[in-house]
């Protein structure tokens, strides 16, 4: 085949291939960018039937979650108008909200606002105001092995004392036979190891920062978790857990190697092993803020010409009805209906006979405390609600994850991290 | 003689041992990878099914039902194959002018040309998603076609270089004393003599246009996603979804590798810059 010829079949292959993606047009569209979780993943097949009711349809764009939060971040800062809907969290809903970012959300009638859980509601919300709807919530528990615990003649209580928590640890500890007594988060990431190692630092009773929000990571009560932290999933955590995130612990955890689990609540529903238990997270004296609240959830960008379709699809997605749907679904069942938003999923009696997770989990949402405190000025529990945090939480995330590791005393970890810490804000204008 | 005769037959047969070795080492993330593909994401995690489950296609109906693979597939086949065009129709005058009427400044312009790659690409990244905005061209073919062909236009300019320099000069001027004209001697002398090395070229460009993930993933959303933003779509932060992020992998992978397969000899001569014949 000559150059020319080669040249002229490749233009004609891509222009029809051009031709065919530019014919596919449709009136009514919404793009919606969530993150791909196995929620998010059900939504896509039971909107279906929402396609098919309204008529309107919709582009999905799944994303990675560093990489949504990149590509939205930018997107609606800048107005782009590249996405009808996004999925955010609460680090960003109430920021965002706040900057005009994300258009204010009310429902009326069935939707009964008043059903949302109030800590989540709390949490996506500015000054009152809604400005993302949950899809589902989260708290953190700990999740545990009660046949190893039992056999090892230990027990873990609601709200137990660290201390204990590390005796239950040694005592399932079996490396020999593949049973590492705690699996905790260890892979550096504000979202990451952050999320378990702030709630941990809260129930020691320290916090990010003071009432000035000046950074006091090289308090006591940071220096006395982050050493009890780096000792406890050192001796008695898998090797190599610097490198250990929620997935990979999932994995972990239903290969039967982990005696306990404290992470989300909604990995109880990836759970495939038997003979698990649940408990409220533990302190070490102070209960308030040993349980983080989260909640992924969806917005409309401020920047979109379809704002009034992009608000009737939240208002379906995150109501009732949708619960309804998604448990009457003939692939999925009630054991895979999004937890952690409502108050009235916890009252099916469907749900409750497939989730044995339900009241753990509903009395960790409950018992979480975004608020500020006399402890710490800012919203939020395993993150602070302001616009520098990401920044000052990867940051301090990697010296964490260097003190796990050994590359790092945690004393030198913690000065580094007060370091950085400390000119971020000052740069921020703190 | 029997020593040696006998020597040589136990080196090629260490030879041969040590290639399969290597051959399957490099195979097995692939074998694995479709393998994984016909479980179920329940099944891909459990031990218990390494190797023995019973297979299933749910997770490629899956993708072409629910995640539109074919769009993304099509997008990937336009944005490479007219990045590496456009990048030919720029490198090979290049490379060109450079081979045959080398400055002094060649060397240098060939240099700047590489440092280009040594830049970070997370350093422009918001300077590049602002521009792209701004003039309306984030989510286009267009911008992903430029920019696959400028970020493997150092490359094709250094391959082909490399490639003309092979040439004997005298036949370029030959050509010239014959009164062709420059487009001419690209034509008709430079083309049909380093047309292996172009072919080289044009195919490694090809497969770093398909895998190149930075850029696709971040400067499109639905309009020229490719399959890179597909597979990154399928990572999960909650829930492992192995067998569906598998068969979206080996999607994405599967036409490039059927392509190299092909084009092995050329491939090989394109990496080691001609010096296997």
């Amino acid at each position: 085949m000559s150059i020319k010829r080669a040249l002229y079949a490749a233009t004609a292959v891509s222009l029809f291939a051009t031709g065919g993606a530019l014919a596919d047009g449709h009136a009514k569209e919404l793009t919606i960018a969530i993150v791909n979780n196995g929620h998010m993943i059900n939504m896509q097949k039971v909107a279906e039937a929402y396609t098919e009711e309204t008529g309107v349809k919709l582009n999905w764009v799944s994303l990675e979650e560093g990489v949504l939060r990149e590509q939205v971040t930018s997107d609606t800062a800048t107005g782009g108008g590249q996405y009808d809907i996004i999925n955010i969290g609460m680090q960003e809903a109430p920021i965002w909200g706040a900057a005009g970012w994300i258009e204010p959300l009310n429902f009326e009638g069935d939707y009964d606002m008043d059903d949302i859980l109030p800590a989540i509601r709390a949490g996506l919300s500015h000054e009152g105001t809604m400005y993302a709807a949950p899809f589902y919530g989260e708290s953190s528990m700990v999740m545990y092995r009660k046949d190893l615990a039992d056999a090892a003649g230990v027990s873990i209580a609601d709200n137990d004392s660290w201390d204990n928590i590390k005796k239950a640890a040694a005592a399932m500890h079996d490396p020999d036979n593949g049973v590492f007594g705690a699996c905790l988060r260890g892979k550096p990431g504000w979202g990451d190891n952050m999320a378990f190692v702030t709630t941990m630092v809260n129930s020691f009773g320290g916090a990010w920062f003071d009432a000035d929000y000046k950074p006091t990571l090289d308090s006591d009560e940071w220096k006395a978790a982050i050493n009890f932290y780096v000792d406890l999933l050192g001796n008695y955590g898998p090797p190599g857990s610097e490198g250990n995130s929620f997935n990979e612990i999932l994995a972990l955890y239903n290969e039967g190697k982990c005696g306990m689990w404290i992470d989300a609540t909604i990995a109880a529903s990836f759970l495939e092993v038997d003979g698990v238990a649940y408990a409220q997270s533990p302190n070490a004296g102070n209960p308030v803020g040993a349980n983080w609240l989260w909640a992924w959830a969806m917005a409309v960008p401020a920047g979109t010409e379809n704002a009034e379709e992009a608000k009737a699809f939240i208002e379906w997605a995150t109501s009732k009805e949708y619960v309804q749907a998604v448990g009457n679904h003939p692939d999925f069942g009630w054991g895979s209906v999004p937890t952690g938003q409502r108050a009235s999923t916890y009252a099916l009696p469907e749900f409750q006979a497939a989730a044995k997770f339900a009241e753990a989990e509903m009395a960790a949402i409950e018992s979480a405390a975004p608020e500020a405190t006399d402890l710490k000025p800012y919203v939020g529990v395993q993150f602070a609600a302001i616009p520098e945090f990401p920044e000052v939480g990867s940051a301090v995330a990697q010296e964490i994850a260097a003190a796990l590791s050994g590359a790092k005393s945690v004393d030198e970890a913690l000065a580094a991290s007060q370091a950085a810490a400390e000119s971020i804000m000052e740069e921020a204008g703190y | 003689m029997a020593i040696v005769a006998q020597s040589s037959k136990y080196g090629k047969l260490g030879r041969t041992v040590l290639a399969w070795t290597v051959g399957l080492l490099f195979f097995f993330p692939i074998f694995w990878l479709v393998l994984t593909s016909f479980k179920t994401d329940a099944d891909a995690v459990k031990p218990e099914f390494l190797f023995f489950f019973t297979p299933t296609l749910e997770n490629y109906l899956n993708m072409t039902e629910n995640y539109d693979y074919w769009r993304f597939a099509t997008n990937s086949v336009i944005t490479s194959v007219f990045a590496t065009i456009f990048a030919l129709a720029v490198g090979i005058p290049c490379a060109y002018a450079m081979a045959f009427n080398p400055t002094r400044a060649t060397k240098d312009v060939l240099m700047w040309m590489l440092s280009t790659k040594m830049l970070p690409a997370a350093a422009v990244l918001y300077p590049m998603t602002f521009l792209t905005k701004s003039i309306g061209l984030f989510d286009t073919h267009f911008m992903v076609i430029v920019v696959l062909m400028l970020i493997n236009l150092p490359i094709v300019i250094w391959m082909l270089f490399t490639y003309f320099k092979e040439i004997p000069k005298e036949i370029i001027e030959a050509g010239q004393m014959d009164g062709v004209n420059t487009w001419g001697e690209i034509k008709e002398i430079l083309i049909p003599l380093a047309w292996g090395g172009i072919a080289s070229t044009a195919l490694l460009c090809f497969i770093f246009c398909w895998n190149e993930a930075y850029w696709t993933v971040r400067l499109t959303t639905t309009e020229a996603a490719t399959l890179s933003k597909l597979i990154e779509g399928n990572r999960a932060p909650e829930g492992l979804f192995f067998g569906r992020l598998s068969a979206v992998s080996a999607a994405a992978v599967g036409p490039i590798i059927v392509l190299g397969w092909f084009c092995q000899k050329q491939l090989v001569q394109g990496l080691t810059f001609g010096a296997v014949k």
